[in-house]
């Protein structure tokens, strides 16, 4: 009767003791041409799409604005006038009478200057509401009142501190992007999960690696939220600013464009400041991506 | 004797507003260097605030830790914690997770290429090395556990905690993670005390299992030696004698005599 029951435990044996086959699969490549040929299929389901809608919008704004009397004028005709802009971006001439890339260099320099202030001011600011409960109390109703100040309210009374047109214009963008950062760096170290913080206890880091090593990558995701909310705000309010200001820059360039009666140079100028906005908000995006190398939000 | 752990009646009381909560009540245990110890107990029993107490990250309200009889309160590296869900940090690769704890405890005694050489020998201790350059998103639960018992072995505490560590994972897994956890102890003779609410799983592990009762005011119902010789085989078990007697008395415990009322 016991032959039975070791057969058994021969039969369960037996599997391990033989090793099953590899079955090597060699991969088979698809011919190049037809990875193009998918690479050029993916581009253009992104792209044509938009470059429809563009033409259909340019050819309605065409027809609507070419009858005579129009208050604006056409795509051909804005072409027309502002060639030597969309040739040249580089001529200087002295003075305010400069190439487009001056105007916007000049823009994006003082934006430069007021967004980093507001980067390091906002995420230390941001880092010490979140991380102190007393620090919330007393701040946070300061910051929700402070941050619905629309950005042209502050310009006068920063050419009353400053004196000068330039830091009241930095100062304005300082101001107008630094809420967003602020508020979405608070809410970052306040979601940091608390196993972190127990990992960070029993390891022993002290304030400053906790700092470094937990708060800012753990945070990261919610900072750069703020940061690319920040960066299009002061976008927004560079050129505002610059239209009151005066001097080299986008803003001025509208406005004096206007005074002028320039329309074309306008409309122009328009979509400079669209693509610029576009392209920072990407660069702040892109920044964002690498920083936190995809895996923040695990 | 002399204890290694010795908890020194810990009461804990949780208050919030006006409520107050006993959450344990008179907790006296005593562990010894190299020993295996479980508790087990019901969901909410406060088992994971027991362990929590031991680890620092909680007070206790009365009553303390003694390590080495030295009192403990605050966390520290000579209590690594192997949190139940891994708590590896997102951002940092397999290597960096470990090497985090690593650089903190031997920054004065340990150069750089010796920190680098310990992290990789315990990653190698618990069969991870081959992807230390892969981030958490990148593995599997258990192998993340793996990494988290890696990162707290490399510390080199002088009582490991175990947190309900192969709670979260599937069956196959936890009895392969069992199994390395085992032979882990056993070669390297630490001092382990593990939360757990599987019963296989204490009896398997341990030299001792601590039952508790339920909260509130939960306290230690019985400690019940497992006297099976190490090393310990799980098919050799699944008969011994022993084994399902100590099964059986952990079994008539939680579900006899401690019936977890709440449950539905």
């Amino acid at each position: 009767m016991n032959i039975p029951a070791t057969k058994i435990e021969l039969e369960i044996a037996s599997p391990a003791a033989v090793a099953a086959p590899v079955v090597a699969l060699t991969p088979k490549r698809p011919p190049r041409t037809e990875a193009y040929a998918r690479m050029a299929r993916e581009t253009a389901v992104r792209v044509i799409p938009p470059l429809v809608v563009i033409a259909l919008l340019t050819l309605v704004w065409e027809l609507v604005c070419r009858r005579a009397g129009s208050a604006l004028p056409p795509p051909s005709k804005v072409f027309k006038d502002t060639k030597e802009l969309i040739l040249d971006p580089f001529f200087d001439h002295g003075g305010i009478d400069k190439g487009l890339f001056w105007h916007l260099s000049a823009s994006l320099q003082r934006v430069a200057l007021g967004y980093s202030l507001s980067a390091i001011a906002g995420i230390a600011l941001g880092v010490l509401v979140g991380q102190s409960v007393w620090a919330m109390r007393g701040l946070d109703p300061l910051f929700q009142v402070l941050r619905t100040i629309p950005p042209l309210a502050w310009l006068p009374l920063s050419l009353a501190a400053f004196r000068d047109g330039q830091p009241s214009a930095i100062f304005v963008i300082f101001i107008t992007s630094i809420w967003p950062i602020i508020i979405n760096t608070a809410v970052g170290i306040r979601n940091i999960p608390q196993d972190y913080r127990n990992v960070a206890a029993v390891v022993q880091l002290n304030p400053l690696e906790f700092f470094a090593k937990i708060m800012i990558p753990a945070a990261a995701p919610y900072i750069f939220t703020g940061l690319r909310i920040g960066i299009g705000l002061s976008w927004l309010a560079i050129v505002a600013a610059e239209m009151l200001i005066g001097g080299v820059g986008i803003g001025f360039f509208i406005w004096d464009a206007w005074n002028s009666s320039h329309i074309s140079e306008i409309i122009l100028a328009l979509f400079y400041v669209g693509i610029v906005g576009f392209v920072l908000d990407r660069v702040i995006a892109g920044l964002g991506k690498v920083v936190t190398r995809g895996t923040a939000l695990n | 004797m002399t204890a290694y752990l010795k908890l020194d009646h810990i009461d804990k009381v949780f208050t919030r507003g006006a409520a107050t909560t006993e959450v344990l009540k008179e907790i006296n245990l005593t562990i010894e260097k190299g020993e295996y110890v479980s508790i087990i107990g019901h969901s909410g029993c406060g088992k994971s605030t027991l362990l929590n107490i031991i680890a620092g990250l909680t007070n206790a309200t009365t009553g303390g830790v003694l390590l080495e009889n030295r009192e403990v309160n605050s966390p520290g590296p000579d209590r690594a914690v192997v949190f139940q869900n891994h708590s590896l940090l997102p951002w940092l690769t397999v290597y960096e997770n470990v090497r985090l704890g690593v650089d903190k405890v031997f920054a004065r005694t340990k150069s750089r290429a010796e920190r680098d050489a310990w992290v990789l020998h315990n990653l190698n201790l618990v069969q991870m090395a081959h992807a230390k350059d892969k981030r958490p998103s990148e593995i599997s639960g258990g192998m993340k556990q793996r990494v988290g018992i890696a990162r707290a072995l490399a510390m080199e505490p002088k009582v490991l905690l175990l947190d309900e560590p192969f709670g979260a994972l599937d069956a196959l897994t936890r009895a392969h993670l069992q199994d390395s956890v085992m032979a882990l102890h056993q070669k390297l003779g630490n001092t382990i005390l593990m939360i757990t609410h599987d019963v296989d799983e204490a009896v398997l592990l341990s030299d001792r299992i601590v039952m508790m009762t339920n909260g509130p005011s939960a306290r230690i119902g019985e400690v019940l030696e497992v006297p099976l010789v190490r090393p310990r085989k799980r098919l050799e078990l699944a008969t011994n004698t022993t084994y399902l007697k100590c099964r059986q008395r952990v079994l008539e415990f939680l579900y006899e005599r401690h019936r977890f009322v709440e449950a539905a």
